[in-house]
């Protein structure tokens, strides 16, 4: 059974009924186009036999009907007209196409908004008849604490910024459930690809509040050697590849270190993020497509937070969001309220289930909202009423929805959270004051990892930039060595 | 050396063979011991066996590459090793390269066919972007080095705008990965043997023009020769040609119809064009004082600018005539016109006597 998982940490909770389900099940689909009413979306429970395992060879478009489709009970959108004389089949390389005398357009939207799955109100209660991944009291206060966590952290950084101490900044606020419950649903050997706004991954998974600091100030610490902006963290020992900024080019890295993982046979997926922006990106429909074809076990998390940078979603696409269009690729996906961590949590987990014991992708859209600016260099309230963003800060926060949750079950309480924020802030206010103190990295190490060796040409160039700095010390930051 | 004959006359529609010999001793860095004649695209073939063969973490993929490819190349490869490590992709090369980085990234060899050099270009931001800058960016946490990216360039004798471009210079201003073209099947083998075992991500450029025309005894057993390091193939003294691919079986044809008027030629086959072996090229220049560069790219910047400033640079007083370049022109590659285009034997002819004559 494809929810039971080795570690003993996560067990089903809610398996009792099948009726629990039609919540899930978009049954009542009255499609614009037929008036038989395919079920669009999967049954959670009744999970597909597990895949052979062996079986990853590729499929030659020969064999294209059957086997690849055993998982899904989906059937074509097109309406087969039950009168049977107009019923004709045919094969082509492609597949089964059938005919229809009737000339129907698919519509441009599905005349049924999206389901998204969540698991918690508003106001961190369970709704009743849920179906979610139970979360040990254990791991459920150490999500809460790494949100809460990462919002210290946000917060204390983005003023840094603002005081002139690092040059730039980005916060994650409001995002932090899509950050910290999609971690927790993963192992340590998921190997993540991240856009920029997903340090809590990185969090999660032990990166010291030390180390956050040490890239920001980019000294000598930094495992990134200062060559980059704040923010584009990287840690090998974490499997968290590093931050760069173009937007969604990790996105197909993620489909080929995948194929790699399942050619290795590990216990493991591939996991990238990415924003609504992104998905506008050439490289989302690349990486989509050969995650579909190489059957690929990696998990695909958008977070569609309504922004990039001042661009709200109606004019970045006129899909009907992202979970949609992760079908028409031939990807399982699902859409989830990404500011339920419990609801994120219970998606994740499942969709690692199916990405490696199935050998497929999953896409997962979690609907949010950017509360932060873009950056330190974006002021929103120039492109959005400041009220709305105050609405999302404090009546949809996701950090409070689950503290009310972990308190309902009696993990949590006052002091526990006073105890924890001005902890965090101390440790914080601490590694800054390191960070900033400590030596930059030195010069050297601006020419050496273009390649594994330095060439001759960068020796030559290391030479005369040490003879200019010589010449001419004053034009150079007194805290980087040579 | 004797290209010409290695490569079949490229005048005309005939393709016949000059013959066939035995290569000069300036290959000598190869033993000759069990070797095949073959042709460009077997010599390819062998190199990609022999990789897939000697580690079972490469993998090859592209458009068509799983039948044999459009040029062959990859024959029998799928059959041999299966087709989870040869397989096809979608039609999409941002997508080859962008799956190629992330399989590289966790420490296989990727070798991405990008069907031609004419196509790369969505691949470039991935190129640039990301594999040029994965190690450096991530302070050498992570690499994508086992990437190799193969394409086809080059003149062809009737490909118009967009089967026959050469691309290299776009590439070679890009730190962080190697531009390696070799000019004969021989020399492909091993160079491409290098290209996949080195650990910094490389763009291989195959002159397509050669794929059959170009025939030589290639040793049948796994070896490689190396990057950056450049080779002298004739030895001349009054004037240096460089070049890469392609294009030197024309200069070496100007460089022996030049003997004949008493000029001596010495002709270097730059191979790797970044990192470029400039030791190689200065020594020659120091020798002879006059330097020409051929290539089939448009002139104005082309490679051959990067390789006349730095030669100007530091050989200047050296230099008895300006450095000449015989190149492309600076129009899109045309159909009917291609012959006006080509850096011909003549044209090369031409700037080697005026070079030494100046």
């Amino acid at each position: 059974m494809a929810f039971c998982s080795k570690s003993s940490r996560n067990i089903i909770n809610n398996l009792k009924s099948k009726l629990g389900l039609s919540r899930l099940m978009n049954r009542g689909s009255d499609g614009c186009l037929n008036k038989t009413n395919p079920d669009r979306f999967l049954p959670l429970i009744t999970l597909p036999q597990l895949r052979n395992p062996d079986s990853y060879s590729h499929k030659t478009s020969h064999s294209f009907s059957s086997q690849r489709f055993q998982s899904t009970t989906s059937e074509p959108q097109f309406a087969s007209v039950p009168n049977g004389e107009h019923n004709q089949e045919l094969d082509f390389p492609g597949g089964k196409v059938v005919f229809s005398p009737e000339m129907r357009f698919l519509s441009e939207s599905p005349c049924v908004y999206n389901n998204c799955y969540r698991v918690l109100d508003d106001n961190g209660q369970l709704i009743s008849n849920s179906i979610f991944v139970q979360v040990s009291e254990k791991i459920a206060v150490k999500m809460y604490s790494s949100m809460a966590t990462l919002q210290i952290l946000d917060t204390i950084f983005f003023e840094a910024q603002r005081q002139g101490r690092i040059s730039f900044y980005l916060t994650t606020i409001g995002e932090e459930a899509i950050n910290i419950a999609s971690a927790a649903a993963l192992t340590s050997d998921d190997i993540v690809f991240p856009q920029y706004r997903e340090p809590g991954v990185l969090l999660w998974r032990g990166f010291t509040l030390q180390e956050f600091a040490n890239q920001c100030f980019g000294n000598k610490a930094d495992y990134g050697k200062g060559r980059q902006m704040p923010i584009h963290y990287g840690s090998n020992k974490h499997n968290y590849f590093t931050v760069s900024s173009t937007i969604a080019t990790q996105i197909p890295h993620a489909v080929g270190a995948a194929y790699s993982l399942k050619m290795d046979k590990k216990d493991a997926c591939a996991v990238t993020y990415f924003g609504d922006g992104g998905t506008s990106e050439g490289d989302f429909h690349a990486a989509l497509n050969f995650a579909a074809v190489t059957e690929s076990p990696v998990i695909f998390i958008c977070r569609n937070n309504g922004w990039a940078i001042s661009t709200p979603t109606s004019d970045q696409f006129r899909s009907e969001g992202i979970a949609v269009r992760g079908q028409a690729y031939g990807v399982r996906s699902i859409r989830v309220d990404g500011n339920d961590a419990l609801a994120m949590y219970s998606a994740v987990h499942a969709a690692r289930e199916m990405a490696i014991n199935e050998h497929r992708p999953v896409l997962i859209e979690a609907i949010t909202y950017r509360v932060g600016h873009h950056s330190t260099s974006d002021d929103s309230t120039k492109y959005r009423p400041a009220d709305e963003i105050e609405w999302w800060r404090m009546a949809r926060d996701p950090v409070t929805r689950f503290r009310k949750w972990i308190e309902t079950n009696g993990w949590w309480g006052s002091e526990a959270e006073s105890q924890l924020r001005s902890s965090i802030r101390n440790q914080l206010l601490q590694a800054i004051q390191i960070a900033e103190r400590a030596e930059k990295p030195p010069v050297n190490d601006l020419f050496t990892d273009v390649y594994d060796n330095i060439p001759s040409n960068l020796r030559d160039q290391e030479k005369l930039l040490r003879e200019t700095i010589n010449r001419h010390p004053e034009d150079y930051p007194a805290d980087v060595p040579f | 050396m004797a290209l010409r004959n290695i490569i079949g006359k490229r005048i005309g529609n005939g393709i016949g063979l000059v013959g066939r010999r035995s290569l000069s001793t300036s290959t000598s860095d190869v033993e000759n011991r069990n070797a095949k004649s073959m042709n460009l695209y077997s010599a390819i073939n062998q190199a990609l066996h022999l990789a897939l063969e000697t580690d079972p973490r490469a993998f090859v993929f592209g458009e068509d590459v799983s039948f044999g490819g459009v040029f062959r190349c990859t024959t029998g490869l799928a059959d041999r090793f299966g087709k989870a490590r040869v397989f096809n992709t979608p039609l999409c090369e941002q997508g080859i390269v962008g799956f190629g980085i992330g399989l590289a990234a966790m420490g296989n060899r990727a070798i991405a066919e990008i069907q031609f050099a004419d196509y790369i270009y969505p691949a470039f931001d991935q190129i640039v972007n990301e594999a040029a800058k994965f190690r450096y960016r991530s302070g050498n946490q992570f690499n994508c080095g086992g990437l190799t990216i193969r394409a086809p360039y080059g003149a062809v004798g009737h490909g118009g705008h967009y089967h026959s471009q050469s691309p290299e210079a776009f590439f070679c201003h890009v730190p962080g990965i190697k531009v390696v073209i070799p000019r004969s099947p021989r020399q492909a083998k091993g160079l491409l043997l290098s290209c996949i075992r080195d650990p910094n991500p490389v763009v291989f450029f195959e002159p397509k023009w050669l794929y059959r025309l170009a025939v030589e005894e290639v040793p049948e057993h796994d070896y490689m020769l190396p990057l950056s390091k450049a080779e002298v193939i004739r030895q001349g003294s009054d004037i240096t040609l460089v070049g890469w691919g392609a294009q030197l079986s024309i200069m070496e044809q100007a460089c022996i119809e030049a003997e004949k008027d008493g000029i001596s030629c010495e002709l270097i086959d730059l191979k790797t064009l970044i990192p470029w072996d400039k030791e190689t090229v200065e020594a020659s220049v120091r020798k002879t004082g006059r330097v020409l560069i051929s290539h089939e790219a448009p002139v104005t910047g082309g490679f051959g600018a990067e390789i006349s400033a730095s030669i100007v640079e530091r050989c200047f007083l050296r230099l008895e005539a300006p450095v000449a370049r015989v190149c492309g022109l600076d129009t899109p590659f045309p159909l009917v016109f291609e012959p006006f285009y080509m850096p011909s034997k003549n044209k090369v002819l031409d700037a080697i006597k005026a070079t030494v004559n100046y």
